[in-house]
């Protein structure tokens, strides 16, 4: 391409042909940072605004061409794979197998911890991945520093302990126990005991908007603020009780599987429910999220377990089988399904959601709750026996931003984050199906005026309509032809009216009528005081 | 059968030492970022309010004159100096860092009219009712300024009598001549004692004049009889004449497009006009409830700064119809003459209560060195707030100001009746044959005609 041109837009145009299918590849990546289609500009008559839009518009198109190009080539790390050849299968290949070929700091990701005498064990990672906290139900909570595989604190609270959740940082963390929720701080001290809820089955936390949500025991669903501790909502569901609780990460909305079958989706400010969706024909058994926010899966008794869109709140894919107790995404799309000791993680790599991996523990192990690691290959276990955690490649963003999420954090970036997290916490009202329509344009509402056209056609329509219908035929003497052809013609000569005439018409013939009577029942000498009207 | 697990080595992700910078990575993937419009809007709202918070525009007064202020002049080779000249004959040069007088310049024995220094920087030219124009020379700034207690005071290098008092005086931007304004339009060199050309137009007597920043022959007057006339030195009379309603008080031209000119009028409004194209002007600049009596440019030639006779001092964008800013005092009266410094930081204006007041033309812009970060920070907040600025909460936040309640309640006085106005007419047209009543475009409206 040693071509001597003057001209530089016709410098971009000329590309060697291997790099031409390079441009498809960051065509697709770009359309994903620009976030939506280009506006139309047409529509204005305001030529400054159009001038100031367009440039605008163009800086979006140079920003989204430099991201795709900086993922394309800048990012330090690649996603995991799991690649067979041949005949064997992905779903075959057991963790004994996958850690004989990784490398050493990867298999210390793989362990099983067992601790038979506190319970079944449930499981909460914070954001970046770094800590763990396993509360099991006879009261042990444990919050480990994953990193170094350090125990940082353990408490045995000697209650029931329900579910645990950590705030936004590894610094609280929530634990609902047998008649209360409390709060407890990272070396122990229990801080807040929060009795207003009443027994908790499902503590989660809204990270934006610093909500702690829960549903409790009667099926009522509590929305309250962490930062200053006001309850921003408690709203009665009306539907029971229920222990199945997930939050959309992608809207904050909270969804609730209720035992008939159907998946409510709530936000704070309003009583009664955004969506509601019959799922399952039995009880539903768990929800997960979609990271992207467009797909949910859902499981019920039924042993089906049922993927949805949630944009057109249509089903997308049964996958028959088997009875998930607990559901997971992965930051990837990898989807994990729990039952009796036997996990399953299912990939859409294919398209639809089909077997990826699976792992079978010991018998005795009952699994209670399955959740992806974030930005690691790893998927954390807990089960009636304590904890384990397995390998499963390709399931984690490989590529975290310091600013977002930093598994390296020090304690000063750690305290800087959670000053500019609360300065960016989210008002509540924010909460809605599809975030984007914050700041778009609201499509106008005055409807167009129909044209003398249209109102002739529509004219005609109705009394076409009104020529064509069939009177009842009345009974007992009341059948007399000349009423129903007067009837007829008042039908046609109301149909030609407009329809303000005719309202008037109908009020006016009521009231005279009305007015009638009265006047006929008066002695003659006050008829003059007759209503007229 | 091929694996990859995602391992990362904490070498490769924290720093070495203490004295290491922090290594930060980046993934500007949307799906890791929910609702970010909405944290955007949240920042846009915080970012509004803290602006209102830290908008305090007011920088200080410059005490010393002993009657109301007249006219102001920019020192275009000193940018710490500016010259103010008093209704008592008195001229100052203040030093704006320590907010004192540097050097007198006595000698006017009546008003003194009008300033305005050539463009080297070595001399002043004033003006004034005593029928006098003076020339002094700029004293150097030198090191020892800094000696305050010593108030210099120089005596004029030449004093040039004419037969009627002079009102306006303004020199062009390269060259040797400088014109007058008094009953005639008078062009003078510095060193003859008589004007060098002459022009009459009527019998009203030029109130304004303006050399254009662009071309050293053209300038601008305007005149008592509603004129703005624009005259190119080497010809004999005006080039173009525009007839408006009523007066224009002041012109500046835009030193970036240097074509185009915003008369300050009487009737409370500010004229950009096109110099080439008078029919029309650009545009119409409306907020001030009384007079506006002077107006000047910003060096950017995006905004400009006008005074008005409602005591109040306005900031308005060069192409929109309203001001982004309003400064003003209880102790500031009525404003004769503004001034905006050459560095487009500050805005300084002399009133009639004898102060010149020094204002930030931004009014919630940190001063002094401003780290890369902070900067960037600002840059951030300023850029998130333009895009969510037409939303409601944003826009109210934005937008308030405090007014005076003179000011306030004249400005809710004329709302009405301009909608009453506005009614009438549209109904007047409404029940008339189409096209027997014409709507005037504001542009033209305050425009009688143009004359060549």
């Amino acid at each position: 391409m040693e071509v001597a041109l003057e001209d530089n837009n016709l410098m971009e145009n000329v590309l060697p042909p291997d790099e031409q299918e390079i441009d498809v590849d960051l065509e697709a990546k770009e359309k994903k940072y620009l976030r939506g289609e280009v506006a139309n500009l047409e529509s204005l008559k305001d030529k400054k605004l159009k001038t100031q839009l367009a440039s605008r518009e163009k800086l979006y198109g140079k920003s989204a061409k430099a991201a795709a190009k900086i993922e394309k080539w800048l990012l330090p790390a690649s996603a995991g794979y799991l690649e067979t050849d041949g005949l064997e299968k992905t779903w075959r290949i057991k963790q004994t197998d996958i850690a004989e070929e990784v490398d050493r700091s990867s298999t210390r990701n793989q362990y099983d911890i067992v601790l038979p005498d506190f319970g079944p064990y449930k499981l909460d990672f914070t954001a970046s991945g770094r800590h763990m906290l396993a509360g099991g139900r006879k009261g042990h909570l444990a919050l480990v520093d994953m990193m170094n595989m350090n125990l940082i604190k353990e408490i045995q609270v000697r209650e029931t302990v329900r579910d645990v959740a950590f705030l936004h940082n590894d610094q609280f963390f929530a634990a609902a126990q047998k008649k209360y929720s409390y709060i407890y701080a990272r070396d122990g001290t229990e801080l807040h005991c929060l009795k207003e809820r009443g027994p908790v089955a499902r503590l989660r936390f809204l990270k934006n908007h610093f909500l702690l949500a829960s549903v409790n025991k009667i099926g009522q669903l509590h929305y309250q603020d962490v930062t200053y501790g006001d309850m921003v909502a408690s709203i009665r569901t009306g539907k029971g009780r229920t222990d199945v609780m997930e939050v959309n990460p992608y809207n904050g909305v909270v969804a609730l599987g209720h035992s008939g079958g159907t998946v409510t989706m709530w936000k704070p400010t309003s009583q009664a429910p955004l969506v509601q969706m019959q799922c399952h024909p039995g009880p539903v058994s768990s929800v997960a999220f979609h990271p992207n926010g467009h797909l949910m899966a859902t499981s019920g008794k039924e042993r089906k377990v049922k993927i949805w869109d949630l944009r057109k709140f249509e089903e997308v894919q049964t996958i028959h089988g088997f009875h998930a107790k607990t559901l997971s995404f992965s930051q990837k799309g990898l989807l994990a399904a729990g039952t009796g000791s036997f996990v399953q993680v299912l990939g859409d790599s294919s398209g639809d959601y089909s077997r990826y991996m699976s792992h079978r523990m010991e018998k005795g192990y009952q699994v209670e709750k399955v959740m992806f690691r974030p930005y690691e290959d790893v998927l954390g276990i807990g089960h009636s026996m304590g904890w384990s955690s397995i390998l499963i490649p390709g399931s984690g963003e490989p590529n975290f931003d310091s600013w977002v999420a930093n598994p390296f954090e020090t304690s000063k970036q750690r305290r800087e984050k959670e000053v500019h997290l609360l300065l960016d916490k989210l008002p509540p009202e924010t909460i809605m199906l599809d975030p984007s329509k914050i700041g778009a344009m609201r499509p106008s509402r005055r409807k167009e005026k129909p044209t003398r056209g249209e109102i002739e056609a529509e004219k005609e329509v109705a009394i076409e309509a009104a020529k064509g219908v069939e009177l009842k035929k009345k009974t007992k003497g009341r059948n007399k032809p000349s009423k129903r052809t007067k009837k007829k013609k008042e039908m046609v000569e109301n149909a030609k009216k407009t329809f303000p005439e005719q309202e008037h018409s109908n009020i006016a013939g009521k009231k005279r009528r009305i007015g009638e009577d009265a006047a006929a029942e008066l002695p003659s000498s006050l008829k003059r005081f007759a209503r007229k009207n | 059968m091929r694996i990859k697990t995602i391992s990362r080595s904490v070498d490769e992700f924290t720093r070495e030492r203490s004295q290491d910078l922090q290594r930060v990575f980046h993934n500007f993937d949307p799906s890791l970022r929910p609702m970010e419009k909405a944290v955007e809007y949240q920042r846009a709202l915080t970012a509004a309010k803290l602006e209102k918070i830290f908008a305090r525009p007011f920088v200080g007064a410059m005490d010393g004159h002993r009657d109301g202020i007249s006219c102001m002049a920019k020192n275009p080779n000193y940018l710490k100096g500016i010259f103010s000249a008093s209704m008592d004959g008195d001229i100052r040069l203040w030093d704006i860092a320590t907010r004192r007088t540097v050097c007198q310049f006595p000698g006017h024995q009546g008003a003194v009219r009008g300033l305005t220094v050539s463009t080297d920087g070595n001399v002043l030219v004033s003006c004034g009712t005593d029928c006098n124009v003076r020339l002094w020379s700029v004293p150097r700034p030198s090191l020892e300024d800094s000696d305050l207690s010593s108030e210099k005071s120089t005596e004029p290098s030449a004093v040039y009598t004419c037969k009627n008092a002079l009102l306006a005086v303004d020199h062009q931007f390269e060259g040797d001549l400088f014109a007058t304004a008094g009953a005639q339009l008078d062009i003078w060199n510095h060193n003859r004692s008589q004007p060098v050309q002459s022009f009459t137009s009527g019998s009203h007597s030029v109130i304004s004049v303006r050399f254009n920043p662009g071309e050293p022959d053209i300038l601008a007057t305007s005149s008592g009889d509603n004129h703005i006339s624009i005259y190119d030195i080497r010809m004999s009379s005006a080039a173009r004449k525009i007839l408006m309603r009523t007066k224009t008080n002041s012109i500046a031209w835009n030193p970036m497009e240097p074509m185009n000119f915003t008369a300050a009028n009487e009737d409370g409004n500010c004229y950009s006009f096109d110099g080439r194209k008078n029919e029309e002007a650009k545009c119409v600049h409306k907020d001030h409830v009384s007079a506006v009596m002077d107006i000047d440019f910003s060096p950017t030639g995006r905004e400009f700064v006008t005074g008005s006779y409602d005591r109040s001092v306005r900031i308005f964008p060069y192409n929109g119809g309203h001001s982004r800013e309003i400064y003003h005092t209880k102790r500031m009266q009525r404003v004769f003459c503004v001034k905006y410094s050459s560095d487009a930081t500050y805005v300084i204006s002399g009133s009639d209560d004898t102060n010149l007041r020094l204002w930030k033309a931004k009014a919630s812009e940190q001063l002094g060195v401003i780290l890369p970060r902070e900067q960037k920070k600002h840059e951030y907040n300023e850029a998130v707030k333009n895009r969510y600025k037409h939303l409601p909460e944003i826009k109210r936040i934005v937008r308030h100001r405090h007014l005076p309640k003179p000011i306030y309640k004249a400005k809710a006085e004329s709302r009405a009746m301009n909608d009453a106005k506005r009614r009438k007419d549209e109904r007047r047209k409404a029940h008339s044959a189409p096209g027997t009543v014409v709507t005037e475009s504001h542009r033209t409206r305050r425009i009688i005609k143009e004359v060549e």
